[in-house]
């Protein structure tokens, strides 16, 4: 926790024109950040001052800045989403800094996670994993009252917690094998808990899993540094679960 | 007069009758059909999701990186349905009649009817979906309180209640993306809206990515763009949220209704410098069990603790005593300012009041505490460095919502035939004030049950000539756009985007926010066009149009607020009443009260802007009650 109200900072950030381009790390100094501000507000000065200069700002993906819509995704010293626990980028406040540090400033690095621009990657993989199986097949009107089926309250809450994930790839960025395990494993699990999603969960998990490999994200070797990394908290034993649900779907035999 | 299409027939039986006599498109046909959705939030991911399941050949766009980030996914406390599950005397006439009045009875009738008559299918579907929404220990759904009713009928899941709808809806539309029936455009733009012969025929956008300009299209077009509440700069609205979808179709002939009704949330996270560059939403849902009071004295800088009980003014509870801190929005925000504005606001700033969870801490303990509110205490503890459990959170009203938008009639559809609009981004269903937990309701209504619908009847009912993106209306179009891009890549001036955004922002909080006058209005009405020229003079927008260009994005957005905000005001100044969050010092009742003027302002003000620059026409909806009373609203 910084002792000062504001800091000096030198920042390398990592530029890259497009996807194609080679990119490198760019040196800025900045002066007289508060400590109240938070991480992409400090960025945002850091972007006026390059626009007064007549350079091009740092291309960044943020929108909501409350850590729920998972856009915003930066590698902060080393480590996603920076280094307070269960805090996204967005979340991360300068306090959590020194006066005379110097952060470096990188995109998600995974191969299947393209750099765009500057700090933007390309996640739609995660969005070609959920349309694999991510869902329950229901279609709109015809369902039975919203109360027919009693859930226990504690399988409930467990599924809330799994259905918490944000999208972000934190997971991934963390992760030497680049792996989407703890991703995959979250909506799984969600879904496997809760009676709703059991009917087809074997179809899920074999679907989800394949297009995971085919997206070109790694295997999981039980680092467990994605659950570190989680701005959610979302823990390992999904990863468990989806190995378990996995092994059942594989080696059951059809009805 | 503009025509609402309300179906005949007692308020009850409407939107049955219409269901039971709409024309149908037949199964077959419905594949010949293209249908655009552009925006993936509640309403439009929804929508987009039915509307493949029912067969239509659906295209979804949106600015993000992917559907699920959309901003309703930034909702917290919950949604609202008559399921009447706790058996408190919950019906669908309370919940209509509830969302009329909390709407200052500036709605229509059948529309919020037909809204909380499909309210409970919508609980019903999402737990299909898989949504977890809290139960309790017998394994049933929970319900909690939320502002303006006096019965618990908010379903939710814990403070994250958007995320877990927009992740249903979410999973029903990759479900269909995953089938084929939809295509998904994400991070494209909406630029233009492309008429043929004055039907909404095709949209042009530009991909974010590559800066391409693309033209797309279809026999129906539906926005699904959410609100406008960033033309503030500073709001609980994500950084990328924007009105340019809305406001291209209204130069385009798209009548804009009650601009001004914007919604100012009582419990956001005050401001702490300069640097500030959104703001921060607490839920409603803290008010049950957080209690609001100031400093009696004025000026009292000691800490929150040192102060005793009898030197603290629960205004809530004091003035408002069977709804105390719950009452709605609007009202918990202008006793916020007063409290203020009388010297008596908390924190460094002064622009602040307490909310305080002590005394509930010591009936329910800590723990209950934080199963009930836990994720929302950890986020007020990460941006202020305080801790809410030993210390009473510092809050501050904030731009949230807008009750405005494009004007559409019981079909969801603008004037513009063919051109539907959806959730935030239409007016339809708040009037001059939302309740809490009534967004999500109203998104997803029009998602999951209107829209399918509407649509049938328009399809099956209007003769569509073939038409495609070589039609000459899409080039016309993309020429318009490239020469938006051109004019403001080609400034060059000396000031970035953000600066005139912010300066914008000053004038509306200033002149547009909690409290008007005429007198204020007017000097807004001279600040922003100045504001405007100054823009289109001095703007900087570095890099190229065809390459990823953030600045560029920004800078089209802005352009667009420059002008949304001019009519807000201009709106604003019309309606010398107040009424919900539309509060004009002018017209107030002696307890400083919302003073209402039915018989001069019973209309919805829906707005046409000229192609031919000049100034903007104001056209009326009659607001028509058969079925409440028109009564001054009191929470007292």
């Amino acid at each position: 926790m910084s002792a000062e109200r504001e800091l000096n900072l030198t920042l390398k950030v990592w530029r890259q024109k497009n996807a194609s381009a080679k990119g490198g790390f760019e040196t800025y100094q900045l002066n007289g950040i508060s400590t109240d501000c938070s991480f992409l507000e400090m960025m945002d000065i850091l972007n006026e001052n390059l626009i007064k200069q007549r350079k091009e700002p740092i291309a960044i993906d943020h929108d909501c800045r409350e850590g729920i819509c998972g856009m915003c995704s930066l590698v902060i010293n080393g480590v996603p989403h920076g280094p307070r626990q269960e805090t996204t980028t967005c979340q991360l406040h300068m306090r959590s800094f020194q006066t005379g540090d110097t952060i470096f400033v990188e995109p998600w690095r995974a191969n299947a996670f393209p750099v765009l621009k500057d700090l933007i990657v390309d996640r739609t993989a995660f969005d070609r994993i959920i349309s694999s199986g991510g869902f329950v097949s229901v279609n709109t009107g015809g369902t039975p009252d919203a109360n027919a089926l009693p859930i226990p309250k504690e399988t409930a809450d467990l599924a809330f917690d799994m259905a918490h994930c944000i999208g972000c790839g934190a997971c991934v960025a963390s992760c030497k094998n680049s792996s989407a395990m703890l991703f995959v494993s979250a909506k799984v699990s969600q879904l496997s808990l809760l009676p709703q999603g059991q009917i087809e969960e074997d179809k899920r998990v074999i679907n989800m899993v394949n297009q995971m490999d085919t997206e070109g994200f790694g295997n999981c070797t039980n680092t467990e540094v994605c659950e570190a990394v989680c701005p959610k908290g979302i823990t390992v034993d999904s990863i468990a679960r989806l190995n378990r649900k996995y092994l059942k779907a594989t080696i059951a035999s059809e009805v | 007069m503009l025509d609402s299409k309300v179906p005949e027939g007692p308020l009850k039986d409407k939107w049955t009758n219409y269901k039971n006599k709409c024309k149908l498109v037949n199964p077959a046909n419905k594949r010949k059909h293209k249908v655009i959705v552009v925006g993936t939030g509640l309403a439009g991911g929804a929508a987009a999701a039915t509307l493949a399941e029912l067969g239509y050949e659906v295209s979804s766009f949106c600015i993000q990186d992917s559907p699920r980030r959309a901003h309703s996914i930034a909702a917290q406390g919950g949604i609202n349905a008559a399921k009447n599950y706790p058996n408190d005397g919950d019906s669908i006439w309370r919940l209509f009649y509830d969302t009329i009045k909390g709407g200052d009875y500036r709605s229509r009738e059948a529309n919020v009817h037909r809204l909380a008559e499909v309210s409970n299918n919508i609980i019903d579907q999402c737990v299909a979906q898989g949504v977890p929404f809290a139960r309790d220990y017998g394994g049933l759904l929970d319900n909690r309180s939320f502002g303006g009713a006096q019965v618990s009928r908010t379903f939710y899941a814990r403070g994250a209640t958007g995320q877990q709808l927009l992740l249903g809806a979410y999973s029903a539309l990759m479900k269909e993306v995953g089938k084929g029936t939809v295509k998904l455009f994400p991070r494209r733009e909406m630029l233009e809206l492309v008429l043929v012969d004055g039907k909404a025929r095709g949209i042009v956008v530009r991909n974010l990515i590559t800066g391409d300009v693309e033209t797309y299209a279809a026999d129906t077009v539906i926005l699904a763009t959410g609100g406008y509440g960033n033309v503030f700069y500073l709001s609980t609205n994500a950084m990328n949220s924007n009105a340019t979808a809305a406001w291209r179709a209204h130069k385009k002939g798209a009548y804009f209704a009650n601009p001004c009704y914007t919604q100012i949330h009582p419990t956001c996270i005050p401001v702490s410098g300069d640097h500030q560059s959104k703001l921060t939403l607490m839920s409603e849902s803290l008010r049950n069990d957080g209690r609001v009071w100031v400093p009696k004295k004025k000026g009292d800088k000691r800490k929150a603790i040192d102060i005793p009980e009898d030197e603290r003014d629960y205004y809530l509870e004091e003035k408002y005593p069977s709804f105390g801190n719950l009452v709605p929005r609007d009202v918990a925000s202008r006793n916020a300012k007063l409290a203020c504005d009388d010297g008596r606001g908390v924190g460094e700033s002064g622009l602040a009041v307490y909310l305080d969870f002590k005394d509930s801490i010591d009936r329910l303990g800590e723990d209950t505490v934080r199963g009930k509110y836990g994720n929302l205490f950890d986020m007020y503890e990460r941006i202020t460095d305080e801790n809410p459990y030993k210390t009473p959170m510092r809050i501050f009203p904030a731009v949230h919502y807008t009750m405005g938008g494009l004007w559409v009639d019981y079909n969801l559809m603008s004037n513009l035939p063919g051109l539907h609009v959806l959730g935030e981004a239409n007016f339809s269903d708040h009037g001059a004030n939302r309740l809490g937990a009534s967004a999500l309701m109203q998104g997803l209504a029009d998602g999951y049950f209107v829209i399918p619908y509407t649509v049938g009847t328009y399809l099956a009912d209007t003769k569509l000539e073939k038409v495609d993106t070589s039609h000459p209306a899409f080039s016309e179009a993309v020429k318009e756009v490239n020469a938006r891009t051109e004019k403001l890549l080609s400034i060059k001036g000396s000031r970035s985007v953000d600066s005139f955004h912010k300066e914008l922002g000053l004038v509306m909080w200033e002149y547009c926010g909690m409290a008007r006058t005429e007198e204020g209005l007017k000097i807004a009405l001279e600040k922003i066009p100045k504001i405007r020229e100054e823009f289109y003079k001095d703007v900087l927008v570095t890099g190229e149009g065809e390459e990823l260009n953030q600045e560029l994005e920004k800078a089209g957005r802005v352009a667009d607020f420059l002008e949304l905000g001019e009519l807000m005001c201009r709106d604003a100044l019309d309606r010398s009443e107040s009424c919900g969050g539309h509060f004009r010092l002018e017209s107030r009742t002696p307890e400083d009260e919302a003073l209402r003027k039915d018989d001069e302002f019973s209309y919805v003000s829906a707005w046409e802007t000229p192609a031919d620059g000049s100034d903007p026409i104001l056209h009326k909806e009659d607001l028509v009650f058969e079925n409440v009373e028109l009564t001054q609203r009191s929470y007292k």
